[in-house]
């Protein structure tokens, strides 16, 4: 009736999330000046990702909840798209009381 | 779908766990992984406003919020991130166990799945007490020796994780509803949407955590 997935997967899945812990913990050691945050945030999509797609099964849902999954993420985006835009782009006019 | 199929259908299928407005348990089962996908979209915009606050202020703080991350617990924060990576791979388990409809399995990894959640508040509630002791709490009793702005730092640490703490509490309480219901063996292959939506939820917390373990414990480390 719904997809079940194999326990082989679940534990490839779990592996690989213990695996980009400990990355994450070591490349924070290093300094990478303005890149360490960035990697930080990509290394910790890929795990969402891999809990979403796999240990949530979105992988294996219809279409519709594919959308209305990925919905949230868009919506996150432009909120701190359009925040951030209006606070870093205030001083460039000089006005004052911006 | 013509009508009258609808109509026969809906006859023919006696499974007594289907509700009368759905065609059939396939249908039903989508409709709640619809449902909770809903839910857990406004979880992300709920979330979203605390990292929105948090990218901000650091923006505007950036020295306050690397001295106060370099006062979290990174070995706890690490350990508790590796329990909950646990907790959603016996959370999976456990629904994958109530799709085979294997009983036995099922309920042994519910309740890992509640024994790792236990660990992990157990662990956060050691963590809070240091923060009571050290003067880090926001407030009057901040030590005032330390920049104040590293108090904006420290509210966002308590709402972040205590708002994330408080989901676990949420998600134990729901893993004990789903304990007792499997327990009575009320789920079978052919029925287990309530084992799968709150599976979802668990693994939603999961992800919660998985930003925040960066954000807040690792950022100050390199320097």
């Amino acid at each position: 009736m719904s997809h079940v997935s194999s326990k082989g997967l679940y534990y490839s899945v779990f592996f690989a999330l213990c695996v980009l812990t400990v990355v994450t913990v070591a490349i924070a050691r290093v300094d990478l000046g303005v890149m360490n945050t960035p990697i930080a945030l990509a290394v910790a999509v890929s795990k969402a990702m891999l809990v979403i797609l796999f240990f949530m099964g979105v992988k294996y849902n219809t279409p519709l909840t594919k959308v209305v999954a990925a919905s949230g993420f868009v919506w996150l985006i432009i909120l701190f798209g359009i925040t951030m835009g209006d606070y870093l782009t205030r001083g460039w006019l000089g006005v004052p009381g911006r | 779908m013509s009508a009258p199929n609808v109509h026969a259908d809906a006859h023919q299928e006696h499974h007594p766990k289907l509700q009368h407005h759905f065609h059939n348990m396939a249908q039903q089962l989508e409709a709640s992984i619809l449902g909770m996908w809903v839910f857990l979209v406004t979880e992300v915009m709920f979330f979203g406003g605390l990292f929105m606050a948090y990218l901000l202020y650091r923006n505007m703080y950036p020295d306050a919020w690397l001295a106060g991350s370099n006062e979290l617990n990174e070995v706890l924060g690490g350990i508790n991130t590796l329990v909950l990576i646990v907790s959603s791979l016996t959370m999976a388990l456990a629904v994958r166990a109530a799709q085979v409809g294997h009983r036995m399995w099922q309920i042994a990894n519910l309740i890992l799945t509640i024994i790792f959640g236990s660990i992990f508040l157990i662990v956060k509630y050691f963590e809070y007490a240091a923060k009571f002791e050290h003067h880090l709490v926001p407030g009057s009793s901040f030590d005032p020796a330390r920049e104040p702005a590293q108090q904006l730092f420290f509210s966002l640490y308590f709402m972040m994780t205590g708002i994330h703490a408080l989901h676990m509490v949420v998600g134990i309480v729901l893993l004990f509803i789903i304990l007792r219901m499997a327990w009575k063996n009320q789920f079978s292959a052919d029925y287990f949407a309530p084992v799968e939506v709150t599976g979802l939820y668990w693994h939603f917390v999961d992800i919660v955590w998985i930003f925040l373990f960066p954000l807040l414990y690792l950022i100050g480390k390199h320097h």
